[in-house]
């Protein structure tokens, strides 16, 4: 390694440049490259074709994995990606960002019989890249009925509600807070496991339906109002996700150096150039879900010396698949459990490094043992979790924080709908956020012909 | 350490493993690689009269089908007998029989149906000093066409005619192959043991149409947009063969005639099953146009364990053996009563078994117990029918147990009876009836 190469590496604090372009490109290429014509007829070769399939039954959006497989086993990729996205207009994005290896994956039947299911995901990407890269439509929008809808959130849950209403001919406006489509699709996910602008591709493929109009720069509560845009038009869906980050409630000031892990993933998902975006030498990310692995992981892509992963229960109970945790190790980053923050430390105002309690169940809670232990960072990355953020005047009713929601997606206003994160039934999942906004609409769909009729 | 060298018609060979007359044997140098590969013998590549060489299609000759993961499950070629020139072909077998002498080297051979054709070849052959000749009468494309082949083999007066031509006309014991493409093989097998046959071998191939471009509408292989049928060979038709290999092997008027079992043999176990229902031997094809001829290693490992392990001494302890147990339906026993039984331990749940049952059969599979995925027989439903093992993925997860005698079938609600009992004195026959 060159001397300034090695300097830049090595410098403290949070800067730029750590890696070089080519590194850069390597680091943040595709995860899981797309299979090839050869390896997606044996994989799809190794699909038994089961009766009620346990992977159908674990797909939150109930995608006919069997016969989309015995698709693409017998040629017909375009009838692949038709069964897939009758259940999942968003089935590209889910190929690659489901976690698999909890849901499908996980009850396959050969996971059960070797160890080594099927590869559905890789799969359903090969099946939905063709047809997203033919400009394959399958659906058409439905003859105008004339009444209008109001999305709140471009995210996968308003797309995919979105898509199905206009295929029952409803007009609909998604009201976007961001300049951009995609919601987390977008910005609240490692740059690797989606590359080549995908997520707006796909956007542009939902969108072709027709009869959708996005509005950006469209904040619930600042620019928008419940009220009005229930005025306004015949239902509401909300799916605009979770607004709020979950502070790490240490007291006094924080000091430079600590940020929200949203952020950072967004800001590297947007960036053409990642070299530009400034990364800490050492490293502590607080939390224990994918956030947290996608913030850890690509630190240390970025050329992070150290990066430490805190979760403050046990292995366990985090939420990342086992599968992420690998591959967090896999990429350098330390996981350590049992410690939850106490204070941060700094030196002329700036972050030092982090003093962390270890912790331990007692009677099925968990409490500080009073024995510490610190680390030297000079970057924090907040990943314990995101909260809602009511913007709808307390007109909603809430459970758990969220909005309450019944299986349909109806919340306690009969003309709104919601689905997706911001939703008390949502999982944090893209592929849940589609299968609810697909439900919701259906639903919208049932009330508003009922209006009519 | 089994012995398996073999006796085959009084020709012998270190092991029963011959390669069939096909392109594996066209030559000296792929015949040499055989031998070197530890390959029994080979039926060199069929050799037709004198004069210009026999002319092939320049596109291509072969044609399949596959497994989804592209395995090779049948092959169909349209390639003729040896295009190369008769004396080259000669010199060759003379001097690869001279130095592999343990080795079988057997000429296969087909020229017009006249006795003069055959007169002027066979001491051509005779003088080459193989072990014997098998007259082809077996090849479904082409050469038919010009009253060879299965042609011949198709009219047991021919073969039997020939094969009387062939005895009086030479040294060497006699094989004749015969063609599956026909109704009943016994007849041709009783046709060719009448001519004084030494022994037979079966089967050619199975006249075919292998595959039809969708794009082109051309049957495969195309050649200019066009196709014809081929012979069909590999692991597919190897239960075609199996049959065909028992008839006559229980065939009282071919009693004793040896047989040479060929037809999709791919691993040593397939060549037992071939001696087990009465082969002789064996000969191979596709299995080693497809993974070359090193397989015969495998072949010859797999059968020398598995004969320890049960301890037969030499082949005739195998060939044979399950001939007596092929019989007409009429004398299956109806008492034999089974039921299948799933292992729920080795069950993965994918419940192929419960919807091909359901959709199909006898819907005597459960699906569901208690909201969770279960798939347990019904006895009360099972006829026994084996579909359920059949399509189970898992080996050995669903087996047929028999009902002992004495026990009750839960399905007819009787006694399982305790001796056998067939059709013809079942009182649902209406022979059985008229005869009283």
């Amino acid at each position: 390694m060159a001397g300034s190469a090695l300097s830049k590496k090595l410098q403290d604090g949070i800067a730029a440049g750590r890696i070089n372009a080519k590194t850069a490109a390597d680091n943040f290429g595709d995860i899981h490259p797309p299979l090839g014509d050869h390896e997606a007829l044996v994989a799809s070769d190794r699909c038994y074709f089961c009766h009620d399939a346990p992977c159908v039954t674990a797909c939150p959006t109930s995608i006919d994995i069997p016969m989309f497989i015995r698709e693409i086993a017998t040629g017909n990729t375009m009838g692949a990606a038709e069964t897939i996205m009758e259940q999942n207009i968003l089935g590209g994005m889910c190929a690659r960002v489901c976690p698999t290896e909890t849901l499908c994956e996980q009850v396959c039947v050969r996971e059960t019989a070797e160890g080594k299911p099927v590869k559905i995901g890789l799969l359903q990407r090969y099946a939905t890249d063709q047809a997203m890269q033919t400009g394959k439509q399958f659906f058409e929008r439905g003859a105008e009925s004339s009444k209008h809808v109001a999305i709140v959130g471009a995210g996968p849950a308003g797309l995919a509600c979105a898509h199905r209403l206009s295929m029952h001919g409803h007009k609909v406006t998604i009201y976007e807070a961001r300049k951009k489509p995609g919601g987390l699709n977008e910005f609240g996910i490692a740059a690797y496991k989606t590359v080549d602008d995908f997520a707006q591709h796909e956007v542009d493929y939902v969108t072709a339906i027709g009869g959708i109009d996005i509005q950006y720069g469209k904040k619930l509560g600042k620019q928008i109002s419940l009220a009005k845009l229930r005025a306004s038009h015949d239902a509401v869906f909300l799916g605009m996700g979770l607004t709020g980050v979950n502070a790490l409630g240490l007291k006094g000031n924080e000091p430079e150096g600590v940020v929200d892990a949203v952020d950072f993933i967004a800001s590297l998902r947007q960036a053409r150039n990642k070299t530009r975006i400034p990364v800490g030498r050492r490293i502590v990310v607080i939390g224990g879900g994918m956030t947290a692995i996608d913030a850890a992981v690509q630190a240390k892509l970025l050329g992070a010396e150290e990066v430490t992963i805190c979760y403050r229960r046990g292995q366990e109970n985090m939420n990342a698949s086992d599968y992420e945790q690998e591959l967090a190790t896999s990429k350098g980053v330390t996981i350590r459990h049992w410690l939850q923050p106490k204070k941060l430390k700094a030196k002329a105002g700036k972050l030092s490094g982090i003093e962390l309690e270890y912790t331990e169940l007692k009677g099925g809670k968990l409490l500080g043992t009073g024995a510490k232990t610190t680390l030297v960072a000079d970057q924090i990355f907040r990943a314990i979790g995101q909260s809602y953020e009511d913007a709808s005047d307390g007109a909603l009713e809430l459970n758990w924080g969220r909005i309450k929601t019944s299986e349909d997606g109806a919340t306690s206003l009969n003309d709104v709908w919601a689905g997706g994160d911001c939703s008390d039934s949502g999982d944090d999942l893209t592929v849940t956020a589609v299968a609810q906004g697909r439900d919701s609409a259906e639903a919208i769909n049932a009330a508003l012909s009922a209006q009519s009729a | 350490m089994a012995d398996i060298s073999n006796n085959f018609a009084g020709i012998k060979s270190p092991n029963p493993f011959w390669l069939a007359s096909a392109p594996p044997t066209d030559k000296a140098y792929n015949v040499e690689r055989a031998f070197e590969a530890g390959w029994g013998g080979v039926v060199w590549k069929t050799l037709g009269e004198e004069g210009p060489p026999i002319v092939n299609v320049n596109g291509p000759r072969y044609g399949a089908i596959w497994g989804a993961d592209r395995r090779l499950l049948g092959l169909n070629n349209i390639e003729l007998i040896t295009d190369r020139d008769l004396y080259i072909n000669l010199r060759e077998i003379k001097e690869v029989k001279k130095r592999w002498p343990d080795r079988a080297v057997i000429v296969s051979i087909m020229v017009p149906c006249e006795e003069a054709a055959w007169k002027a070849i066979l001491p051509l052959v005779d003088e080459t000093e193989a072990d014997g000749i098998e007259l082809n009468f077996g090849c479904p494309h082409g050469m038919s066409e010009r009253g060879m082949g299965a042609a011949v083999g198709q009219v047991p007066e021919y073969i039997e005619m020939v094969t009387r031509w062939c005895k009086a006309n030479t040294r060497m014991p006699v094989i004749v192959k015969l063609t599956p493409n026909i109704t009943d093989v016994r007849y041709p097998a009783r046709a060719a043991k009448a001519g004084g046959a030494d022994a037979v071998s079966l089967i050619n191939t199975i006249s075919s149409i292998v595959s039809v471009d969708l794009d082109s509408f051309s049957p495969q292989p195309s050649i200019d947009g066009k196709g014809s049928h081929g012979g069909y060979c590999g692991p597919a038709v190897k239960p075609i063969a199996l049959n065909m290999v028992a008839d006559i092997a229980r065939d009282a008027e071919t009693a004793g005639l040896p047989i040479s079992g060929i037809g999709g043999i791919t691993t040593w176990r397939d060549a037992a099953e071939f001696l087990a229902l009465g082969a002789g031997n064996v000969q191979v094809c596709t299995a080693a146009m497809t993974y070359g001829f090193k397989i015969v290693e495998e072949m010859i490992s797999g059968l020398e364990n598995w004969m320890d392990e049960k301890g037969h001494k030499t082949l005739d302890d195998v060939i044979g053996r399950a001939t007596p147990n092929v019989t007409d339906w009429q004398y299956l026993n109806l008492n034999y009563v089974t039921k299948a039984k799933i292992d729920q331990e080795s069950c993965i749940k994918c419940g192929r078994c419960h919807i091909v049952c359901e959709d199909t059969s006898h819907q005597a599979i459960t699906s569901m117990l208690d909201g969770e995925r279960h798939f347990e027989v019904i006895d009360e439903e099972c006829v026994g029918c084996n579909l359920c093992v059949n399509v189970c993925p898992v080996e050995n997860c669903i087996t047929m147990e028999q009902l002992s005698p004495g026990t009750i079938d839960k399905r007819t609600g009787e006694k399982v009876r305790d001796k056998y009992g067939n059709w013809t004195e079942h009182p649902n026959n209406p022979s059985v009836v008229a005869a009283e």
